[in-house]
């Protein structure tokens, strides 16, 4: 053991992530001089950059500590809260990045001049730049810092793997940035939520596994004999997560120098497999990962244990072993199998159970404890949220139920069902904890303005309000204005006539994004006044505060 | 001693715990997605299906280059509107050499699964130049680069004998001449025309973007747009033969 | 092979459901489990 020594010496970790960084600068070398892709050539070059500034970084932080990092200080444990503090804060700002993105391809779609006829700013590049940074990089990087502040702290022992925690944070916000460079400069696969090209598949790959690595190895060190509920759905997340993207991502690149690729799976295959991963990267990234916050930062805001650890358990299995049927419902009445169809409509409809499980669990918390709602804004966001998810996993049973889907598929009422999820409950769960998360990190009282966060409550709820209501509006119409007929059994309306019919919806719909970001905007605000001015939390009770070496 | 044993323990509870979740939710994605690869209704090969021509597919990828699919499906579902506004529903067959398959999730546009021959090159052009010159409603973004850009044809070959690992039937003579095929299909004056009738029946030749002087982005998406759909006659097609019934 | 596949699935299949299910319900009622799910429940309210 090196704890509480002074000794100081080159750590495997840093060795490591040193060599790994230097093969980096190498193979970006080699490709940059290789290929005659100007984006490909784009991201070498930024890949040389990343890395070098990474082999700096080691070495300069190798340098720069005094001696080597204890396991513990006083025989409480040392937690490393350095990669935790750089995911919450990317966090925010890869949100309002995604928000407002997300505001401009909602504008576009209301009015078609703002794509500028310029192929980076057009909206087929432009969303899944929306979608990609508000889920992987916003939900990404907030599930990264949670699932590391939450590991630590239930497991009362410091993050395993020395610098590799640095190197998942910084190797995945990589990842977010040649992906996003990428969907602007014409790169993609076209799978959606999986449109990243093959090389930044295989670093996102690379990354992944290290943080498998680095999340079960700190389960390892733990102190306490078990292993709290949150880290059970942080495990689920980070495992599936794993198994589905090698599965959906098999792609051969046409050559080791060009970003394209073609994918193994063909037709009928390909789009069971992509609606498998599709769906369970709602049901794995976007709900099991969220749910584990909703596990730590519920109780731990309410200061009471959770409603039911019993009901949580059987939550956890039921809903991962539920989920990972439920992706044919995206391909009611196609060329896809029927019986894979229906397979997918039964578990579903089934999954409603374990969800509200799950909701019930998480607002029961509060039992005896209501009336903290009017006083902390911020649990109530956390309420709220589970709420919305409540909301949302009512909604998609029903939508994934054939008759219904005959209606709802190709219709905005799918994006406003997303958005319900997305806005409502992955949104609200992670401004809930990074509101609970900047003060512990940063060692302050408390939040620079609860006020703030009251307004940033109300306008964002208000924002997604006016989202829902107007896409289930857009939605229903259009689906019941395709499928029209006059007396006379013609079909009623042309295409364009329903596109038509939309316009003031996706004005409306605008408007509410732009309710969500101005909300968001107030939080960054907010935060960054914590931060800077908030009262130090010397005397603070309920609040951990850790001892921070230099790292 | 017991601080050892019990610790080696809690190490054996993640590991069981990491494997169980694998189990789990394994199983669950095998028995949906394996039958996919063996049943007959999935992989029954359709006549006139044919792979795509080099210039086709250099279409394909624009069109996923600029995110089209985000718009527009290319899956005509099994339901009455769908059949009478966009043609006969989609066959699996129909994307059976389609890596990655194209059928979308949202339909901001309307479908194109059937889009070909429905409208005229010209129209396709300012269609994708300028919407609104065409359909003063439409809410498409314009597309003019791709009348500008030349088409890059510098890997074809390497695109068709990639899709040939991944399954698709092309031959060594298809690879072999990719690039002549490419540049043939909009010279209908070429001496390579025989060859790229025969090996891909059907294939549409002309100059797609009006100027046969320059082979730009334009043709390769025209030419494609103008194929979907049209490879499986149904005048002839027999949805109630044996092997079409599901 | 349809008819087979389906009569896997609900013979089979649902037996696999079924048994999982009672498993994890078992396990999470089982009386002598209570005292440790209690104790881990309070686990993110410890302080150190």
């Amino acid at each position: 053991m090196a704890s509480s020594t002074q000794a100081k010496s080159f750590t495997f970790s840093e060795g490591g992530v040193a060599i790994l960084l230097i093969l980096c600068v190498f193979v970006s070398i080699l490709i940059a001089a290789k290929t005659h892709d100007p984006a490909m050539a784009f991201h070498a070059w930024l890949g040389l950059a990343a890395a070098a500034v990474g082999v700096f970084a080691v070495f300069n932080g190798h340098f720069k500590r005094e001696c080597n990092i204890p396991e513990e200080i006083d025989g409480k444990p040392n937690y490393q809260m350095g990669p935790v503090k750089v995911a919450t804060a990317l966090s925010m700002f890869w949100g309002i990045a995604g928000f407002a993105v997300g505001l401009i391809i909602a504008l576009q779609l209301a009015y078609p001049a703002l794509n500028f006829d310029l192929p980076w700013t057009s909206f087929g590049r432009m969303r899944p730049l929306h979608t990609s940074a508000v889920i992987f990089a916003f939900g990404g990087n907030i599930l990264l810092a949670s699932s590391m502040y939450v590991v630590q702290r239930t497991c009362r022992a410091r993050m395993a793997g020395g610098l590799w925690p640095w190197f998942v944070v910084w190797g995945y916000n990589f990842f977010i940035v040649i992906a996003g460079t990428g969907y602007l400069l014409g790169v993609t696969q076209s799978k959606e939520y999986a449109e990243p090209e093959w090389y930044a598949d295989l670093w996102l790959t690379l990354v992944w596994v290290i943080y498998l690595l680095v999340f079960l190895g700190t389960l390892w060190k733990r102190k306490e004999p078990h292993i709290y509920v949150a880290n059970w759905f942080y495990l689920a997340f980070i495992v599936t997560i794993a198994m589905l993207h090698l599965v959906n991502n098999a792609t051969v690149p046409v050559s080791f120098v060009e970003p394209k690729s073609y994918i193994v799976w063909s037709g009928v295959q390909d789009a069971m497999t992509q609606w498998w991963y599709g769906h369970n990267a709602v049901g794995f990234f976007l709900t099991a990962g969220f749910l584990a916050i909703m596990y730590y930062f519920v109780p731990k805001r309410a200061d009471r244990p959770v409603y039911s650890y019993r009901l949580s358990i059987v939550h956890f299995w039921s809903l991962i072993f539920l989920y990972i049927w439920a992706g044919p419902h995206h391909l009611h009445y196609t060329a896809a199998p029927q019986w894979a169809q229906t397979l997918g409509m039964t578990f579903s409809i089934m999954l409603w159970m374990p969800s509200w499980g799950g909701m019930i669990n998480g607002l029961m918390t509060l039992s005896g404890a209501w009336d903290k709602l009017r006083t902390d804004p911020v649990l109530r966001m956390l309420v709220v949220s589970v709420a919305f998810y409540g909301m949302s996993t009512f909604e998609g049973p029903l939508m994934s139920i054939r008759a219904v889907n005959s209606l709802s598929h190709y219709t905005d009422w799918t994006i406003g069902h997303v958005h319900s999820g997305a806005l409502g409950w992955v949104g609200f769960v992670s401004f809930g904890a990074i509101y609970c998360l900047v003060p512990w990190l940063w060692n302050r009282k408390g939040l620079y303005s609860l006020k703030l966060v009251n307004w940033h409550f109300w306008i964002a709820t208000i924002g997604i309000v006016l989202y829902i209501t107007a896409m289930w509006v857009s939605g229903i119409m259009q689906g019941l204005m395709w499928r029209a007929y006059t007396p006379q059994g013609f079909l009623e309306y042309s295409f364009i006539e329903t596109v038509e019919a939309m316009h003031p919806f996706y004005v409306i719909r605008a408007l509410g994004g732009l309710l969500f970001l101005v909300g968001a905007v107030i939080m960054a605000y907010n935060l960054v006044m914590t931060v800077r001015y908030g009262e130090h939390a010397e005397e603070a009770v309920g609040h951990p505060t850790a001892v921070q070496p230099a790292e | 001693m017991s601080m050892m044993n019990k610790h080696a323990i809690f190490e054996k509870n993640s590991i069981v715990l990491t494997v169980g979740i694998l189990i789990v939710v394994a199983i669950g994605g095998l028995v949906e997605l394996a039958p996919n690869f063996y049943l007959k209704s999935t992989i029954e090969k359709v006549e006139g299906m044919r792979p795509y021509t080099p210039l086709e597919m250099a279409g394909r990828n624009i069109f996923i280059r600029e995110g089209c699919y985000l718009c527009h499906s290319q899956m005509i579902r099994t339901l009455r509107d769908e059949v009478e506004r966009y043609g006969h529903y989609s066959l699996a067959a129909e994307s059976m050499y389609d890596h990655p398959f194209q059928w979308g999730s949202k339909r901001t546009g309307p479908d194109l699964a059937r889009v070909g021959g429905k409208y005229s090159d010209e129209w396709h052009h300012d269609h994708l130049v300028n919407p609104r010159s065409v359909v003063p409603e439409s809410i498409m973004p314009g597309y003019p680069w791709l009348a500008e850009y030349p088409l890059e044809i510098t890997d074809v070959s390497a695109d068709l004998a990639t899709n040939g690992i991944v399954g698709v039937p092309y031959t060594e003579e298809m690879i072999e001449n990719a690039r002549a095929d490419l540049l043939a299909q909009t010279d209908p004056d070429s001496d390579d025309i025989d060859g790229l009738e025969e090996r891909y029946p059907g294939v549409q030749i002309r100059a797609f973007d009006g100027d046969p002087g320059r082979l730009t982005e334009m043709d390769a998406v025209i030419a494609y747009l103008q194929m979907l759909g049209t490879l499986v006659d149904f005048s002839t097609y027999d949805d109630q033969a044996d092997v079409n019934l599901r | 092979m349809y008819e087979r596949l389906a009569q896997f699935a609900q013979t089979w299949g649902l037996l696999y459901f079924v048994v999982l299910f009672v498993i994890v319900l078992a396990y999470a009622l089982w009386p002598k489990n209570k005292k440790r799910f209690d104790e881990a429940s309070k686990i993110p309210l410890r302080e150190d």
